[in-house]
């Protein structure tokens, strides 16, 4: 469904799907991963259009917020909005939200990224 | 490991998924999307990031010819490397003056490669500029375009003041095994960042 181009800009609009919030009741990162929470998609059915299509995006396999927005055709930050609430009310579940802080723990993970790297 | 593939569709999602990312930075048109398109296991997407830039602090709406919004797209590809591992590419826009897009792509970053194209290497300074000032590993990859003029590295470097701690490859960022060796790269030197930087914090001795 393509909405035709408003020569104002889009400023009003996309922020029209979280009724007008544009910050979002916590930060999350654009690469963040999202899991569907088991019942998420029956339970999405009630939450509205944009929120029920990005739990059945999350259903197969884990996506970022990033792809979330790309798959909707929503601005990140409205995606974001909406993540953040769907998260806070259980519909989905955040991965690596949490940056690696430690020393041990970053190598860990640039060793891995290493590894999926050189077997490509 | 190979049977883990054969294992996938019916094990349920582990409980914890990492995703890491590398953002690939660099002048309009200098073969970003190409880069992330030769190795992302999807088609590269789009998002889009509005930007509520103007009308802030200015008294009278109505006098700013395009109130209020910017749309910024960041186009990225994805490579799943375990069930429970998967690694981002994000472009950075090309436009300089969305560098405050810039600020969110790098946070929590690997590391980065600024990708350069020899026939406008002014392009690169306000990248190469950008990354100096931030606390993020970054190497300069040159795309070697067809056509454009050839230079050994070090005369590349030489031209853009490149540090000499600042790795620079030459690559072509249609061809899949080449920018492997990129990202490789950027995550080498995002490793041996990280060391020196433990042994400054814990010195021996």
């Amino acid at each position: 469904m393509t909405q035709p181009h408003d020569p104002r800009g889009n400023l009003v609009r996309p922020y029209a799907v979280t009724r007008g919030r544009t910050e979002p009741i916590r930060d999350i990162p654009i690469e963040a991963l999202l899991v569907a929470s088991p019942a998420a998609v029956q339970e999405a059915r009630f939450a509205g259009h944009d929120k029920y299509r990005m739990a059945v995006l999350c259903e197969p396999k884990a996506i970022s917020l990033a792809e979330l927005a790309a798959h909707t055709r929503l601005p990140l930050g409205v995606t974001r909005v909406l993540v953040a609430d769907m998260v806070a009310d259980g519909l989905l579940q955040l991965h690596s939200a949490a940056p690696k802080t430690g020393f041990t723990e970053r190598m860990d993970l640039l060793g891995r990224v290493l590894g999926g790297l050189r077997k490509l | 490991m190979d049977f883990a593939s054969s294992e996938e569709r019916t094990r349920p999602h582990p409980t914890e998924i990492t995703s890491a990312k590398i953002v690939v930075a660099g002048g309009f048109g200098v073969g970003k999307t190409t880069l992330v398109g030769a190795v992302s296991e999807i088609e590269p997407l789009t998002t889009e990031a509005v930007m509520t830039v103007a009308g802030q602090g200015i008294d009278d709406a109505s006098k700013v010819p395009e109130k209020g919004s910017t749309t910024v797209a960041m186009d990225f590809g994805r490579i799943t490397m375990a069930d429970d591992l998967i690694l981002y590419l994000f472009g950075t826009p090309g436009q300089t003056r969305f560098w405050f897009m810039w600020d969110e792509l790098i946070r929590g970053a690997v590391g980065a490669a600024v990708l350069v194209d020899t026939r406008r290497l002014t392009d690169a300074f306000a990248p190469l500029d950008y990354f100096e000032n931030r606390h993020l590993p970054y190497l300069v990859a040159v795309n070697c375009f067809d056509g454009a003029p050839r230079y050994e590295p070090e005369e590349v470097r030489e031209a853009l003041a490149i540090p000499a701690r600042v790795p620079l490859i030459m690559c072509d960022a249609r061809h899949r095994d080449s920018v492997k060796t990129v990202l490789i790269g950027v995550v080498e030197h995002a490793m041996a960042t990280l060391v020196t930087e433990q042994e400054r914090a814990t010195p021996v001795g």
